[in-house]
């Protein structure tokens, strides 16, 4: 399973150095990627549907517990095919809506990375590896719903988005370690199995809020929904991938695969059902109130998710089979109203409902796939929203509480809601008298229209055919979730019940209310003043006083001095060192134990002080920067002297590179500062007095510390033998301390691009004038 | 400032401390040297020539822009530290050539590793200095 992950990553990264190679018609090939994918998993459905999980595992960062361990069982599975099946759909769509722009390879090299991203946080079986999935799929997100990123307001959005859904990870992180620790391994099997131990641990409630604080910023839980209608600044192919089948998915994934061990305690029942139930009722009623058809989506989808989040919560069987139902349902009508979305945009430029009508006569293709996806969004039957539906009335009325009722009204109000928002984004801009302006609209290509069609009509057969579509896809995911098999019977008709009559019921309400609400209707009252409890508002303030304290912060420490940089590098080490002197308590020197002083070493230091008092005091800058180097010189000497040639070889080539470096820009600084005024000089003087002191004291500390020779001896004794070295400085940098070598390097090319992207970019600048 | 018998010295030096420079770089396992060391070297090499000839002769004895050795070295050093993994082993296990070669002694992955380290050194100096060099004219 381990290529299902690495093959997305790999060709995204093929796609920096080829990626102009499908800038253009050939940008629909990528697409092969998911579809193989996607014909792989769906090759295993059988298999995990007779009750079969596949394991694999390949070690990574023993020693942290770390591997690259995958797990295939029903809910990874289902989530799987989500998200490579959409995902081909996605690809092909993207590469005709997207086609003509400049950076195409760049949008697919992100969607691949996000792609790859998703499916390994829903196959691993590792949480540190599941975190880092995690991760990615926000990172990578931030680059797709950013991917505009000449317009302010996308960047705004994807940085919101980011930095939300960054937040929750680091908590979600948090609780995965504490997780991993009460269990004793990181394996999420392992976690599973020890269920028990952790929800009767002291530290069950902090883990669980630690879990929920990850899924529902992600999945953009009430109050952290805020950032997902702000994602919708994403080209939409990238809002329907994110948003109907992944992404926001993800947190829900969290939930129902850590269920087994978090779930079916009082506390998560209530939080989830609080939480969920209030995000689905304040999102369904909100999304009426838009007139963007992307905003009735955004709202839509949060309802949704709230709904997914709150059946979790009861966690019952009922409400599992209902949660896995709806999941695959919304999917399968979320998606093509977005990619519907997509076609009018493209085809208009407006999203605006109350400027579109009529529209079925020019994009016929079109208003079906969103006629039918309309139709299973608002649960009619035959659909298989309807059977999605079905199944949440039947988990409320089930629930083994006095609150079924209270619930079932909740899920009523909730769906009626969602039905009028699925015939707002189906149907109400393909109904109606046509608009003159829209007349000369033409038919896009069939690359547009086919994805939704398919996901719509999928959405269609699997309502005629429920019976198979929940033995093989819902019963394994439910069995995942309850770490036991229990039966899935999907049916069409479940004769004249009360759910039925919800059911119908609900359908009638929500059509009176999107009959009603006309543009003029909208903005009623009761809207207006939900709109008022906005978080969102809120975190733009705190982002706004964040930027205030990082920019107090950075004037104070920025000056654009380099002597007050050094100034205060300086003091802050002085500081460090004074406490750590003090803290260290008296000592005493022993003269008698360091070597005589002999008339080289004095030689020496004469040249060396000579040359300081020089620089002190001349009045040219040419002179100053010799006389340093003449400094630099004499301790290589010193270090000749005592035998440390290679510290010796290295100061004297740097010391001669300084030279020549300040040679060279030896006449663009400013007039060499002859410092006139005598509190500057006191305060120099005493800064770099103080800190020469400190050094000489931290120098004969360590002379007086009883030498531990462990850390030498050992270099020494295995520097040949594991080495295969004699010469023990140049063993310890390139093998034993090899990584610190390694990111030294690192950081040395990052400073060389960083001198001549700077210098280079104000050539262009200076040139330009 | 052009000196010739600057000029005519670096012709000669250039090679010739290019040689020690590398020189510094194989022995560095066993004596004094090593690949930061000798990439220090190296480079100073190519400095004295640009100051006795100017910069723009200098780059064209070298060819290649100087910067394009940062990613070689470091892509030699990153493929030195991770060759090991492909035999199974932990990433920065030392790899060696059972037989002794004339002149480099044992020849193992680590020498890879100082290889990458000297030309990436090379690589940082010269954009450094060259860059700064260039705008300052």
């Amino acid at each position: 399973m381990l290529f299902t992950v690495t093959i997305g990553l790999v060709i995204a990264c093929l796609l920096v150095p080829f990626g102009k190679f499908f800038r253009n018609n050939k940008s629909v090939l990528l697409a092969l990627v998911p579809a193989l994918l996607f014909i792989y998993f769906l090759q295993r459905v059988p298999e995990i549907g007779s009750g079969r999980v596949f394991f694999e595992s390949t070690p990574w960062v023993p020693a942290l517990g770390v591997s690259l361990g995958f797990r295939l069982d029903g809910l990874s599975l289902l989530f799987a095919l989500l998200i490579t099946g959409i995902g081909t759909l996605i690809f092909v769509y993207a590469s005709s809506y997207l086609k003509g722009d400049n950076y195409l390879d760049r949008f697919f090299g992100y969607l691949l990375l996000f792609m790859s991203a998703m499916l390994g946080l829903v196959l691993s079986n590792n949480v540190i590896l599941l975190f880092i999935f995690w991760e990615l799929t926000s990172i990578s997100s931030f680059f797709l719903i950013g991917f505009n990123n000449r317009d302010e307001e996308s960047r705004r959005s994807a940085l919101m988005a980011l930095s939300i859904t960054g937040l929750g990870g680091l908590f979600l992180l948090a609780g995965l370690i504490w997780a991993g620790s009460l269990a004793g391994s990181y394996s999420i099997g392992d976690i599973l199995n020890q269920a028990e131990a952790i929800r009767e641990s002291t530290y069950y409630p902090y883990i669980l809020v630690l879990f929920l604080a990850g899924a529902f910023t992600k999945s953009a839980q009430f109050p952290f929904h805020f950032w997902l209608p702000g994602a919708m600044k994403a080209p939409t192919p990238v809002s329907a991938y994110l948003h109907s089948a992944t992404m926001v998915k993800a947190g829900i994934f969290i939930l129902a695969r850590f269920t087994p061990v978090l779930g079916g305690t009082a506390l998560w029942q209530w939080t989830l059902m609080g939480v969920g139930g209030f995000t689905m009722l304040y999102a369904s009623l909100l999304s009426l109130g838009k007139r963007d058809l992307k905003g009735v989506l955004a709202y839509s989808t949060i309802s949704a998710l709230g709904v997914l989040t709150f059946l979790l919560g009861m966690g019952t069987d009922h409400a599992v089979i209902a949660a896995c139902v709806f999941l695959l349902a919304h999917a399968l009508y979320k998606a093509p109203l977005f990619l519907v979305t997509g076609i009018i945009d493209h085809e208009t430029g407006t999203r605006d409902l109350t400027r579109l009508s009529g529209l079925g006569k020019v994009l016929w293709p079109a208003a079906l796939a969103g006629g039918l996806a309309a139709l299973s969004a608002a649960g009619v039957p035959l659909t298989f929203g309807f059977i999605g539906k079905d199944l949440i009335y039947e988990a409320t009325l089930h629930y083994k509480s006095a609150w079924a009722w209270y619930l079932t009204g909740i899920a009523i109000v909730t769906n009626v809601g969602l039905v009028a928002a699925g015939f707002l984004a189906g149907l109400k801009p393909f109904v109606g008298k046509q608009r003159e302006e829209y007349r000369h609209v033409h038919l896009p290509p069939a690359l547009l229209w086919v994805p939704p069609l398919l996901l719509a009509v999928l959405g269609l057969v699997f309502g005629l055919f429920p019976e198979q579509a929940g033995a093989l896809l819902a019963e394994p995911a439910v069995k995942s979730i309850f770490q036991q098999h229990i039966p899935v019977q999907l049916k069409i008709w479940h004769g004249f019940n009360l759910v039925l009559v919800l059911s119908l019921g609900t359908l009638m309400a929500g059509l009176v209310i999107y009959l009603i609400n006309t543009p003029r209707f909208r903005k009623s009252e009761f809207i207006t003043v939900l709109e008022r409890i906005r978080p969102g508002v809120v975190f733009g303030r705190l982002f706004i006083r964040a930027k205030q304290v990082a920019t107090a912060y950075t004037n104070f420490f920025h000056d654009g001095y380099l002597r007050s940089y050094i100034i205060k590098i300086i003091l802050f080490a002085e500081a460090l060192l004074i406490y750590e002197t003090y803290r260290g308590g008296a000592f005493s020197i022993d003269f008698s134990k360091l070597s005589p002083v002999r008339f080289h070493d004095v030689a020496i230091v004469f040249i060396l002080v000579g040359a300081l008092y020089k620089a002190l005091k001349t009045s040219s800058r040419l002179t100053a920067v010799v006389c340093m180097s003449i400094v630099g010189y004499a301790i290589c000497l010193l270090f000749v002297i005592y035998s440390a040639p290679d510290l010796a070889m290295t100061q004297f080539t740097i010391d001669t590179l300084t030279v020549v470096l300040f040679v060279l820009v030896l006449y663009r600084l400013p007039p060499f500062l002859k410092v006139k005024n005598v509190k500057v000089m006191v305060r120099d003087a005493t800064i770099s007095v103080l800190f020469g002191i400190l050094m000489a004291i931290i120098c004969l500390r360590v002379l007086m510390e009883p030498t531990r020779y462990n850390i030498s001896d050992f270099y020494a004794k295995y520097a040949y033998t594991l080495g295969k070295g004699r010469n023990v400085v140049n063993v310890i940098l390139v093998d034993f301390r090899g990584f610190d070598t390694m990111f030294e390097i690192v950081v040395l090319s990052v400073a060389a691009i960083g001198v001549y992207s700077l210098l280079k970019l104000r050539l262009k600048a200076s040139e330009k004038e | 400032m052009r000196s010739t018998i600057l000029q005519t010295a670096s012709q000669y030096l250039l090679p010739i401390l290019l040689l020690f420079s590398f020189f510094l770089l194989i022995r560095g396992h066993y004596s004094p040297g090593g690949g930061f060391v000798g990439g220090l070297v190296a480079s100073i090499a190519f400095v004295l020539h640009s100051f006795a000839n100017g910069v723009e002769n200098t780059m064209r004895i070298i060819r290649y822009k100087p910067m394009s050795l940062i990613p070689i070295g470091l892509g030699l050093s990153t493929a030195s530290m991770l060759l090991p993994v492909f035999f199974g082993k932990p990433v920065m296990t030392s790899l060696w050539i059972p037989a002794q070669m004339p002149v480099f002694g044992s020849v193992g992955t680590t020498l890879f590793f100082d290889m990458g380290v000297y030309l990436l050194v090379v690589g940082v100096v010269l954009t450094i200095l060259f860059t700064i060099s260039l705008f300052s004219e």
